[in-house]
């Protein structure tokens, strides 16, 4: 299989800072928006080189999300910062109306996501929201796996006219997408082929779907892994020429598995071609404190558990 | 040239005509507070308003008007389409299937005069914050207006919102409360008693200003021109718009019954009696 290192552990939220750094740069009609956490975030840079572009707006993020909205009217292009769950779940009727439904150019960017945020616990850890913002009409969902890519969809994202979620974490993490591989909205990565099984995994979970490919070669599996970074619009047809090859998919996410990107291909497989599937995701359970490794580890959401899972879905074929 | 008062009247009675029959044709709607706000809405578009003839989103280099109460939709769109955005027949679709003037404003359908939906209370302030800071960076010197319902502030967004706009000194707008004491449950001191708002936005930082006669088209004119002259001062402005639920129909006031109840063929008759028609009906 089509090997990949890692270039030398970074977060993913610092791409998204650097991208838009970049984006302050060479697009003057990019603002952001912050509510009260602009280190997290990294738009720290992005705050000194255009302060007349930047809006801090407190711990408010139903009014962030609703200036965002009024500041596309006028040619701006908004993108919006705090955690995963502040950026969805606190304000999603005003996702809904003023952003969705209005369809304004705004940029969500939520960091924090998932399991991964650690100590912080439940409270903090939205495994939910991939699939509150999929359900939104007219709204592009993107969960980005390490800090090259972090970086490239949060330049990609402001090229696009129409609402986006961009969603990415807290923990340093093998950065292995090269620098210099496109980020094409709405399209897959197919990072290495196989032909026993599809791996197809987004955020955090990609580097996992990797790892376990290569102790799944090992023991003579070849399985195929696919990146989706999009997971709406999803790529339909990587997923089914995949299936159409391998005859079983195993999906990982750092999410519930109601709701999530396992979900939406369940229903691109069951419209087009059943094929058996195999979650690795949360079961429909709140988080908990502790370091992101034990609970990646505690909740089932690690390389381990997709080789478990690959067996067994090979075994259901 | 701007409408003399007489004209300007003539259109109140008639937004009041297309208000009733509006929401008649479909037993649904909101005529309470559209008719309370007719003289805003006309004052708005036919005086006060820098606006383009023409609609374009951007809204740059005009004044632009967001409506967060959004369930007084009948009376927006009459002005809309009597000020010229779309065909005053296209009213005659209000809440009718393929329309594009749904129960609540929305920019979805691409109705002429619509730069965001509203409905779900309590989110227009922020967008107009949004616009106005926007209109800043573009150094566009035109003015954002919002209005929103005295109910509605009882949604904590606006008060964020409120926060904000007097912390980031955004003075390029005029909010506008209709102050008519009325929300679907009742008295708005009964439902939820907000005090003193005057006292509130003035804590808040805004700079505040009382139209005592919110349904008289001379009035409401006045008060926005003094508003309008206290922009570009530092601070926002808020207008605090006294006006009559169900005004210009005599059974319709005094109650919040018709908050969102639409007439029946002989009420129409009888409050349609008392708004004879000026303009013509669509």
């Amino acid at each position: 299989m089509k090997k990949y290192t890692n270039l030398g552990s970074k977060d993913t939220r610092s791409g998204f800072g650097a991208g838009l750094t970049e984006l302050g740069k060479k697009n003057e009609n990019v603002v952001a928006l912050c509510a009260d956490l602009i280190g997290s975030l990294k738009m720290d840079d992005f705050k000194k080189n255009h302060p007349e572009r930047f809006f801090q707006v407190g711990i408010a993020e139903a009014n962030m999300i609703g200036l965002a909205a009024g500041m596309t009217i006028g040619g701006k292009i908004p993108f919006t910062g705090t955690f995963a769950n502040f950026s969805t779940g606190r304000v999603y009727d005003q996702i809904r109306q003023s952003v969705a439904y209005s369809e304004k150019n705004v940029k969500i960017c939520a960091s924090h996501a998932g399991l991964t945020l650690g100590e912080d616990g439940a409270t903090h850890q939205i495994l939910e929201d991939i699939g509150l913002m999929k359900m939104l009409p007219g709204m592009t969902v993107i969960n980005t796996c390490d800090y090259n890519q972090t970086k490239a969809a949060t330049l990609a994202i402001a090229e696009h006219n129409g609402p986006v979620y961009l969603r990415f974490g807290r923990p340093v993490v093998p950065n292995f997408i090269p620098e210099d591989m496109p980020f094409e909205i709405g399209k897959a990565i197919v990072l290495s082929e196989g032909t026993d099984v599809t791996i197809v995994a987004t955020g955090h979970l990609v580097w996992e779907a990797l790892q376990a490919a290569e102790a799944l070669e090992k023991e003579g599996i070849s399985a195929e892994v696919i990146n989706i970074h999009t997971i709406k619009p999803l790529d339909e047809e990587t997923i089914l020429k995949s299936v159409a090859k391998t005859g079983c998919i195993v999906t990982a996410e750092e999410h519930n598995y109601l709701g999530g990107l396992g979900e939406s291909i369940s229903g691109v497989l069951a419209l087009n071609k059943p094929t058996p599937q195999e979650f690795v995701a949360v079961n429909d359970v709140f988080g908990e404190s502790g370091t992101p490794e034990a609970l990646m580890e505690k909740y089932g959401l690690n390389a381990q558990s997709i080789i478990e899972k690959a067996k067994k879905v090979i075994a259901r074929k | 040239m701007k409408p003399n008062t007489q004209q300007l009247q003539d259109l109140v009675t008639q937004v009041r005509r297309d208000v009733l029959r509006m929401v008649h044709a479909v037993n649904s709607g909101h005529p309470g507070g559209s008719l309370g706000c007719a003289e805003y809405f006309v004052a708005l578009y036919q005086v006060l308003m820098d606006r383009k003839d023409t609609f374009e989103m951007d809204g740059k280099n005009e004044d632009i008007f967001f409506l967060s109460n959004g369930h007084i939709s009948p009376v927006f769109y009459s002005v809309l389409a009597r000020s010229g955005y779309f065909p005053v027949s296209e009213l005659a679709t209000f809440r009718k299937i393929n329309s594009r003037l749904q129960g609540h404003p929305t920019t979805h359908s691409h109705l002429p005069g619509v730069r965001m939906a509203s409905g779900s209370l309590g989110q227009g302030l922020s967008v107009a914050l949004g616009a106005a800071q926007a209109k800043k960076l573009n150094n566009d010197d035109k003015l954002v207006y919002v209005l929103l319902g005295d109910g509605e502030l009882q949604e904590g967004q606006n008060w964020e919102a409120l926060m904000y706009a007097a912390a980031n000194k955004v003075d390029n707008v005029i909010a506008t409360v209709d102050l008519n004491g009325k929300q679907i449950d009742g008295p708005t001191d009964e439902v939820l008693n907000m005090g003193s708002l005057k006292a509130k936005f003035e804590a808040f930082g805004w700079d505040v200003l009382s139209i005592e006669k919110g349904n008289d088209i001379e009035a409401v004119i006045e008060g926005l021109t003094a508003a309008k002259a206290k922009t570009g001062n530092q601070k926002p402005v808020m207008v605090l718009l006294h006006t009559e639920m169900g005004n210009g129909v005599d059974f319709m006031m005094n109650t919040h019954a018709w908050h969102g109840k639409a007439p029946n063929n002989e009420q129409l008759e009888n409050a349609l009696y008392q708004n004879l028609m000026t303009l013509g009906d669509y």
